[in-house]
């Protein structure tokens, strides 16, 4: 029901390009990852998917329908939580729904208490440490009305155990419903851990460079962040990215 | 609270103090300048003489203050929704801030005549400026990311408005509403001394032409008193409204 396919994508700010003929697709039901180094572009790719901004060249379809300068098509968790200050943490992730229709109380309740924020559903944001602010704008993305959905680095503000948590919580919700993702990350485990496919992004101008599938079956617990295949994969997206790093 | 109000308090009674006795010892006239306790005397004394130009100078005060706020707030929404309108007009306002108002005053009498139509309109220009500049301010310094986000979430033009920039504009808001409310009792003032029957500002007219100056420092009493109680209300409706606000906590 969601796909979604980048064709031939440039995008130069002034003189410097960042994107230069960047092809990427997301199958339905996809959980795909962006690696990279930073400044190689991986926000502006979602700008771009999210209409903020205009793309040079090329095509961008969800669901084989061109959606470039289109907003509103997608679910996004922008890298910087973005709340509003003036609103409680449950006004906040209601926000998204209630540009589009009426929203639903009830399911924001249960997925706050889900991420751990129940007791704090009528503060406001500048009461709540970085992660959970992290964790209140994640919320908001999976309440969004739209199929398919776009993580900016979810979760880099946490620490280990919560980042654990809230992976193990993304995958059971994205197990039973299966929407399409497209997420970015700068954790190589994470993104190994998450994903179908793992894409890695050179830099100046952004090109998938590699593509690494990752197969293991699921559904996934953090075991298999300890076998053998898993460190191996690891190894060698690390190699792979110390060589975009070292160019 | 109490230790924030010590300071100020004890500076104002240490003044009193220092006036009440040196009008003493030095034994200046009373219609020169009379001794606090005179004034509070004739403050008491006098109150049924002159409590009706005070309520007549509350109404007039809230009233105007009420239709420049609103004329304020348009003005910033409109400026702001229509860019190229800003460009033309923002030069205006502040021109319009440069007329002395002791120059406009009579001009208004002889345009509209002695009822209640001119003296609304000073106050309204004395309080419309503060809330515009203050307002229109907030508004277009709304925060990037957060227009981002919303554009991002396909919100429209209106919902961008309604959602973010009016809430975000609302501390600034504030800031201005402070400034107004004290400008709008001076305002009144001035108003009715170009000829009404009723207010603070015949009063003072009155007494000064008679050399009651003791009614002229009742009147002056007065003056200080209603805008720190029209300034106390904006800081109380800004403490509800902006509840949210980050810095508040901290401050109290
Ligand atoms: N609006 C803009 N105007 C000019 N340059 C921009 C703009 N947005 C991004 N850039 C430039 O594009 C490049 C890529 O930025 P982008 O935010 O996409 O990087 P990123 O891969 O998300 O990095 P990070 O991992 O640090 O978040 C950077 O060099 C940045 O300076
Ligand atoms: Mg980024």
């Amino acid at each position: 029901m969601s796909t979604l396919e980048l064709e031939n994508i440039s995008k130069s700010f002034g003189e410097l390009t960042i994107l230069d003929h960047l092809d990427l697709r997301v199958n339905d039901g996809e959980f795909v990852s962006l690696l990279g180094p930073s400044g190689s572009g991986k926000s502006t790719i979602f700008h771009l998917i999210g209409g903020l901004y205009q793309a040079d060249h090329g095509t961008i379809r969800l669901d084989n329908e061109a959606i470039n300068g289109k907003k509103g098509s997608i679910s996004y968790m922008p890298q910087t939580p973005s709340l509003f200050p003036w609103r409680t943490v449950l006004e906040n992730v209601v926000l998204s729904v209630e540009l589009h229709q009426k929203p639903d109380k009830q399911k924001a309740l249960e997925m706050l208490e889900r991420a751990g924020l129940k007791d704090y559903a009528n503060a406001y944001p500048h009461e709540l440490s970085g992660g959970m602010r992290q964790r209140v704008a994640f919320v908001r993305s999976l309440l969004s009305p739209q199929s398919f959905i776009c993580l900016d680095e979810p979760f880099s503000a946490l620490d280990e155990f919560t980042r654990l948590e809230m992976q193990k919580w993304l995958l059971t919700i994205w197990e039973q419903e299966r929407p399409s993702v497209l997420f970015v990350t700068h954790n190589i485990e994470e993104a190994i851990f998450l994903s179908d496919r793992i894409l890695v992004l050179g830099s100046k101008p952004a090109n998938v460079i590699k593509e690494f599938t990752i197969d293991f079956k699921r559904p996934r617990n953090e075991e298999l962040t300890l076998t053998q295949e898993f460190l191996e994969k690891k190894k060698e997206i690390y190699q792979t990215l110390r060589g975009v790093l070292n160019d | 609270m109490f230790r924030k109000s010590f300071l100020p308090v004890s500076v104002i009674v240490s003044i009193l103090i220092i006036w009440e006795l040196s009008s003493r010892i030095l034994a200046i006239p009373t219609w020169v300048l009379p001794a606090p306790t005179i004034i509070m005397q004739e403050a008491i004394n006098g109150w049924s003489n002159y409590q009706h130009h005070i309520l007549s100078t509350v109404f007039l005060t809230v009233s105007g203050f009420a239709i420049g706020v609103s004329v304020g707030l348009l003005i910033a929404i409109m400026l702001h929704l229509l860019p190229k309108i800003r460009e033309a007009l923002y030069p205006l306002l502040i021109m319009s801030q440069n007329i002395p108002i002791i120059v406009l005053a009579p001009l208004l009498v002889i345009w509209f005549g002695f009822g209640v139509t001119p003296k609304l309109l000073i106050i309204t220009l004395v309080c419309f400026f503060p809330v515009a500049v203050s307002t229109i301010d907030g508004l277009r310094h709304t925060n990037p990311e957060l227009i981002h986000y919303m554009k991002m979430a396909g919100a429209t033009k209106k919902q961008i408005f309604t959602k973010l920039e009016l809430p975000h504009a609302v501390p600034q808001m504030f800031s201005g509403l402070k400034i107004s409310a004290t400008y709008s009792v001076m305002g009144a003032v001035i108003s009715e001394w170009l000829g009404a029957n009723k207010g603070i500002g015949v009063y003072m007219t009155l007494a000064s032409s008679s050399f009651r100056t003791d009614r002229v420092f009742v009147a002056i009493l007065f003056i200080m008193i209603l805008c720190l109680i029209f300034f106390a209300i904006i800081i109380a409706a800004e403490k509800i409204i902006l509840k949210w606000h980050p810095g508040k906590e901290e401050q109290s």
